[in-house]
């Protein structure tokens, strides 16, 4: 006997248009999150129960202004509509999310939605906002003329969903039609004809959408050319600085309690393998990447924040140019953006670059932007070696070199992007063209849901790849057990010492010790646990008491000031992290775009480690 | 096809211009689009990408700002909404200016 259908809609319409917000209404915070099968766009399904007790799934679509699909995230939107996606299942029905204020675009999507032939409603949202400008629209004549059901909402406030749920209870919700749908590529003049429809029905309607005041005052400011590029600076600073500073408490916190968890359990375990296994190698690993956790939630916090609001666009608007001159647009500001917290987002947050090549440089240079897992590594080595008391010109130098460090990463990722674009690929630019979408005051619940969905992801990959890889990085540098009696720290012994002392040759002209290169193979783990490997080093083949120094006095005794600077340029430019290579595979399908990402990192990390080592060992000679 | 000059005059007495080289607080509405000279993408495709966001004959435009570098890109009120591009591909857009 089969299982009994389903009924499973799709949410459609235009970016900005409210998805997200009538998607958190309908599913609240029971969503799965996954991406669709072989291709990386996110997919997001939920559930809900209908009045009439019908338990419908929903599938919340990629935001697009047509079904030509132009870009990987529009494609899927297309051919999850047309039932053409892989392993998905026709849709029962469509519901077109409209943003109400500016219905004449979605209103083509909508005719050119209907041609396909599946059950539709029209979910009229942001009523309040046409209320509140003074607009109107005859909603009755609407659907008429359309001859779909239309319901006016205001998704943010749960206004005209049980009309919504009512009217999905009305559709006919048998398992669909796979029989071919009515779709085709439209022509420009096809797509001028259904614009004169469109036109000719918000007449009908008496459409008028009032006066958007708002937009108007504030874009005077924040797109001008003065004031418009200080408070975009403003911005970004107060967002460094929250994410810096903010999250450090709870980083804090979040480090004690992963020591208590450690002592407690080291405590309740007899020596041997096991506790070892425990307690340096899963409490201690994955404590490394948690720590990250306030910074990522901050990060995210904002991005989501200013997405909302509708400024995202307008960072994107005045970047543009700078960003031109390298032949990107100013939409790879925003994942090169997110990348300062973690490549990873960052390479995801590409997808809504249409270009292909536009895309892939833009993933190809994210991770030289300074990820948060870079700074562990960051702030050790500073604190060692940078007098904390040296000025330049009134400004600490501690803080000075984090600032150059920060630096290099964006220009030479701009140079990088550069190089490909113009001197590679010899591109013209794409078109950049993008709507500036009227600003709203985000709702504190889809930030929050927006939130919890990221948060998860992060703790996913925590809680599996990078488990997976500590493990394996504790067993490598446990075994084999220095034999009875032998003389000598026991990671010499291991296979980890053992790979870093027959690295060690390549990295020496740079200025590596062995001790360095065996920490750089967890390093590939996540940037930071590098950190914590040196030290696991370090405190493994010294003796007791020395176990317990803090890792600082070591370093700067142990190691020459070039050898200092050249392991910071390292991480400036080093392929460090397994993750973002795994991600970028995902990314461009293929294993051309990771190998060359990690090839011209190597390089780039390994001459600039080259000449700092050299130009700083000839000057302090 | 419309000739790629900036002040065709067609019609009597209408003034055709590319919205491209406008100036900031102009208003008016699309007359249509003709092709740039060097185009980076197929005519049909951006033809048809400037339609979908609304750009189509009729439509009301009026320039509200320019990008801090170069003034580009510029931001274009079009009917209820706002779309940014670049100059280059605004030239695509033949405009008028209102009554
Ligand atoms: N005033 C108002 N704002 C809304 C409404 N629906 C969504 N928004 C806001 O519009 C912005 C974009 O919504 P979102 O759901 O992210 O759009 P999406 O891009 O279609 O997913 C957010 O700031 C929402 O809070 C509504 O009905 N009224």
């Amino acid at each position: 006997m089969s299982a009994p259908h389903v009924p499973e809609i799709a949410l459609v319409g235009c970016p900005n248009a409210g998805k997200t917000a009538l998607f958190n209404q309908l599913t609240g915070s029971r969503q799965k999150v996954a991406n669709y099968a072989g291709v990386t766009v996110e997919r997001k399904e939920g559930a809900f129960v209908t009045p009439a007790g019908r338990s419908v799934k929903v599938l919340d679509l990629p935001g697009t202004y047509s079904l030509r699909g132009r870009s990987p995230d529009e494609i899927v939107t297309r051919d999850v509509v047309l039932g053409r996606q892989k392993g998905e299942d026709v849709p029962d029905a469509v519901v077109c999310v409209a943003d109400a204020t500016n219905l004449r675009i979605v209103l083509r999507l909508v005719i050119e939605l209907m041609s396909v032939g599946r059950p539709m409603v029209l979910a009229l949202n942001m009523m309040d906002v046409v209320e509140k400008q003074g607009g109107r629209i005859d909603v009755g004549k609407l659907s008429a003329e359309l001859g779909i059901p239309v319901v006016p909402i205001v998704a943010i406030r749960k206004g005209g969903i049980s009309e919504l749920l009512a009217a999905i209870d009305r559709l006919p919700l048998e398992a669909a039609d796979p029989s071919p749908h009515g779709w085709r590529e439209p022509t420009a003049e096809e797509i001028r004809a259904t614009h004169a429809t469109a036109a000719r029905i918000l007449k009908a309607c008496s459409f008028h959408p009032g006066d958007e005041k708002l937009t108007r005052k504030l874009d005077a400011v924040l797109l001008h050319p003065v004031w418009g590029v200080l408070v975009l600076l403003a911005v970004l600073f107060l967002m460094f600085q929250a994410v810096f500073t903010w999250a450090k408490p709870a980083m804090e916190l979040i480090q004690a309690t992963i020591e208590m968890v450690g002592v407690f359990v080291g405590a309740s375990l007899p020596e041997g393998l096991l506790k070892s296994l425990l307690v340096d190698g899963v409490i201690a690993g994955v404590g490394a990447v948690l720590v990250f956790l306030p910074q990522i939630v901050i990060l995210f916090f904002f991005i989501i924040l200013l997405e909302d609001f509708g400024y995202m666009a307008r960072a994107a608007f005045l970047m543009d140019r700078l960003m031109a001159g390298t032949g990107l647009h100013g939409r790879a500001f925003i994942p090169l953006l997110s990348s300062f917290a973690c490549a990873i987002p960052g390479i995801m947050a590409a997808r809504v670059i249409e270009n292909r090549r536009d895309r892939i440089a833009t993933i190809l240079v994210a991770p030289l932007m300074t990820c948060s897992a870079r700074l562990p590594v960051y702030t050790l080595i500073i604190a060692a070696f940078v007098p904390e008391d040296a000025e330049v010109w009134g400004f600490g130098l501690q803080g000075l070199t984090m600032f150059g460090l920060f630096a290099t990463g964006i220009v030479s990722a701009l140079l990088v992007a550069f190089v490909l674009k113009k001197l590679v690929w010899k591109e013209e630019p794409e078109p950049f063209i993008m709507e500036l979408p009227d600003y709203k005051w985000p709702a504190p619940k889809n930030v929050a849901i927006g939130l919890w969905i990221r948060a998860g992801a992060f703790l996913r990959r925590a809680g599996t790849i990078i488990l997976a890889i500590m493990i394996l990085i504790w067993f490598l540098s446990t075994f084999p057990a220095p034999p009875e009696g032998a003389a000598g720290p026991a990671i010499d012994w291991s296979f980890a010492g053992r790979l870093g002392h027959f690295l060690e040759p390549i990295f020496r002209p740079i200025g590596f010790t062995w001790q360095i290169v065996v920490a750089l193979i967890p390093g590939m783990a996540a940037r930071e646990v590098a950190v914590g490997a040196l030290g696991t080093i370090y405190a493994l083949s010294s003796t007791g008491d020395e176990m317990h120094e803090a890792l600082k006095p070591i370093l700067s005794q142990q190691w020459p000031l070039s050898t200092a600077l050249s392991f910071l340029v390292w991480y400036v430019f080093a392929p460090q992290c397994a993750s973002t290579i795994a991600v970028i595979k995902r990314e461009t399908n293929s294993w051309v775009w990771p190998a060359v990402h990690f090839g011209y990192m190597f390089v780039l990390a390994y001459a600039a480690s080259f000449a700092t080592y050299h130009v700083v060992e000839a000057l302090t000679r | 096809m419309i000739p790629a000059v900036e002040h065709a005059a067609l019609a009597g007495s209408i003034e055709i211009h590319r919205l491209g080289r406008r100036p900031k607080g102009w208003s008016g509405y699309v007359t249509g689009l003709a092709p740039i000279a060097d185009l980076t993408i197929p005519w049909g495709e951006l033809e048809r990408r400037l339609l979908e966001m609304g750009i189509v004959e009729g439509a009301r435009v009026e320039l509200m700002h320019e990008g801090p570098i170069g003034r580009d890109p510029i931001a274009v009120r079009v009917d209820d909404a706002t779309v940014a591009l670049r100059r280059r591909d605004a030239d695509a857009i033949l405009v008028a200016a209102a009554e």
